[in-house]
């Protein structure tokens, strides 16, 4: 059992409170005439002006997962964990186009998922339906990883223990803070809170990657020693193997192409006030991707400072990797900046996991409450149901981690990737022309689900003696071709989903079956700041 | 303010010879055969490293680029 880090604890114990404070007052933030109005509490007042945006974007996109996985997976595997470098380069131009697009039909018509968008391009209830069902499943693994995150920050501080409560009490607390400022605050307290998150993460990462690399010696040492540990082990590469070289480009651009149908990114995008707003985000929010690749090289500088005591935690008789980040901050840094470190990864959990659960409440509250139980919900109706809803998402998150090995969550969120990448038809695809029938917009979803669940069940992670569900990466010999190299399965899966639908349409137009009505005209992807909504 | 369906907002569009030049942060970062080496080093850093970092600055560049030359259109 490990010494409780007393200095590390004490700091991180004081901003993780003022920053819970600023989630409670964030509810006079530009402040609403009611906050009893989906508009307030779930789009913080669809006002953000660029900066606020960037930094909640920037906020949720970048969680305290990302923090710890992604150096986590350098640590174990080296280049190929790099993926999340391109990805977030390619991500910005992909969506420019689309986002402006999905932000002023939804300014127009009052939209406040991505599933309120479908229902009415595409007049059909069962395909919103399945959108948001889709968003959902996908965000709540999410939400628990966020946990892992903090978890790992504790355990860093000493904070564990044999016992259930000593080990999961502080994550409890910090969970009960999260889901009592959001119920007050809605987006509003993400948004205030972003602001201290990022620049904790920017002042922490800048004095990181100076500090740290003059320690150990330099850059050139530390990506030696990673080469060494990796030829040694056998196992992972300071460059990508020819062979892998597919499924690292699949992963970075399917990746890519679902970081912006993800119903929490959406959430972000349509609280900003313009879609300037928007394009500057665009073209500004690739600074954090800057940030991404130099705490990526934390796992290596992690390998290179194994003569320092950098090494994983063990955690149940096995070393935790996720914890390599957490210990290099505190065997590196004095215990001061150590908790301030840990604050920043520690409140990097708490701004996506409340804008994480805001966008699945939403969810739940237009397009399954309003649509299917209650049709004459009032604003303050819906309101309320999203911000019970809020809570008992982030419950649920909080029971799976607590009751249920963080590996599941891990292999969750895999799923939820493929998964979140079938709404890009109906989504993306929809924004720009409605020419696929409802019907075949269905049967696709339903063929790329099918093929993306199968794929990622043959999949196994030996590490993790997981038969099933152990990667992303399929390879087409599996299915008796003669290629035998990984490609990502989500990728093929949303190729699967494009294909089916394009022929069901056909099918479905030639058969002469009803399509539903777009409620939408061509004008409306264009609207601005200024232009009215239409009242229906 | 109910909208009068008469009078939508004026003809607009998004289209402009300048969004293609989006294209290029989305191709590049993508052809790995540009950048799967250790050699020519930067900093200590190895050219797989560096290349994709130094790819940032070109997305930037080009989504600032489009942003500025569409902005006066609409």
């Amino acid at each position: 059992m490990t010494q409780i880090n007393w200095t590390e604890l004490v700091v991180f114990s004081v901003l993780f409170l003022i920053v819970a404070g600023m989630g409670f007052v964030a509810a006079r933030w530009r402040r609403p005439a009611s906050m009893h109005h989906l508009d307030e509490w779930g789009l913080g007042g669809r006002n953000f002006g660029s900066w606020v945006t960037w930094f909640l974007i920037g906020g949720d996109l970048y969680t305290a997962y990302t923090f710890v996985a992604v150096p986590a997976l350098l640590f174990a595997t080296g280049a190929g964990g790099f993926f999340a470098l391109p990805y977030t380069v390619v991500t910005y131009p992909m969506a420019f186009l689309v986002l402006i697009r999905l932000w002023s039909v939804s300014h127009r018509h009052g939209f406040v998922t991505p599933a309120d968008f479908v229902r009415a391009r595409f007049g059909s209830p069962t395909l919103a339906l399945l959108v948001a069902i889709t968003g959902i499943v996908a965000t709540m693994p999410y939400i628990a990883l966020q946990l892992i995150g903090i978890e790992a920050v504790l355990r860093a501080i000493g904070l564990t223990g044999d016992s259930f409560v000593a080990r999961h009490l502080p994550l409890i607390i910090a969970f009960g803070i999260l889901a009592a400022y959001t119920y007050q605050s809605g987006l509003r307290a993400p948004a205030l809170i972003a602001f201290v998150k990022d620049a904790l993460i920017y002042i922490v990462i800048i004095v990181a990657v100076l500090y740290i690399p003059h320690r150990l010696g330099g850059w050139s040492a530390i990506f030696d020693a990673a080469d060494h540990k990796f030829t040694a082990a056998k196992k992972g590469s300071l460059l990508l193997p020819e062979a892998n070289q597919l499924q690292y480009i699949t992963l970075a651009f399917g990746s890519a192409l679902a970081l912006f149908l993800y119903p929490h990114s959406v959430t972000g995008v349509l609280a900003s006030k313009s879609r300037d707003v928007i394009k500057r985000n665009m073209a500004a929010l690739p600074a954090y991707s800057l940030l991404l690749g130099l705490i990526a090289l934390l796992g290596y500088m992690a390998i290179a400072a194994a003569p320092q005591g950098v090494a994983p935690l063990m955690v149940d008789g096995k070393p935790d990797v996720s914890t390599v980040v957490p210990v290099l901050f505190d065997k590196m840094f004095p215990s001061w900046f150590a908790g301030v470190a840990f604050a920043a990864i520690g409140i990097g959990a708490l701004v996506p996991a409340a804008i994480m659960s805001i966008a699945a409440a939403n969810l739940f509250t237009r397009n399954i409450y309003v649509e299917f139980l209650a049709k004459d919900a009032t604003a303050a109706d819906q309101a309320r149901v999203s911000k019970l809803a809020s809570v008992l998402v982030k419950l649920g998150a909080l029971l799976v981690i607590l009751l249920i090995d963080p590996q599941f969550s891990i292999d969750l969120q895999l799923i939820g990737g493929v998964m979140i990448l079938q709404t890009l038809p109906s989504v993306a695809i929809g924004l720009f022309t409605r020419w696929f029938h409802r019907a075949g917009l269905i049967a696709g979803w339903v063929a790329g689900m099918s093929a993306g669940l199968a794929m990622l069940y043959t999949i196994p992670n030996p590490a993790t003696h997981h038969a099933h569900f152990g990667g992303s990466a399929f390879s087409l010999a599996t299915l008796g071709l003669p290629w035998n190299i990984p490609i990502y399965a989500g990728f093929l899966a949303v190729a699967v989903n494009l294909l089916v639908s394009l022929i069901a349409t056909v099918i479905a137009r030639a058969a002469k079956i009803a399509d539903g009505v777009d409620a939408t005209v061509s004008s409306d992807y264009f609207a601005d700041q200024g232009d009215p909504r239409l009242v229906s | 303010m109910a909208d009068d369906p008469a009078h939508p907002p004026a003809e607009r569009t998004d289209r402009s010879p300048w969004n293609w030049l989006l294209a290029l942060p989305v191709v590049i970062p993508l052809l790995p055969f540009l950048y799967n080496r250790a050699e020519p080093r930067l900093f200590g850093f190895p050219l797989f490293y560096w290349l994709q970092l130094a790819f940032i600055g070109l997305g930037v560049v080009c989504t600032a680029v489009v942003y500025r030359a569409t902005k006066r259109q609409s």
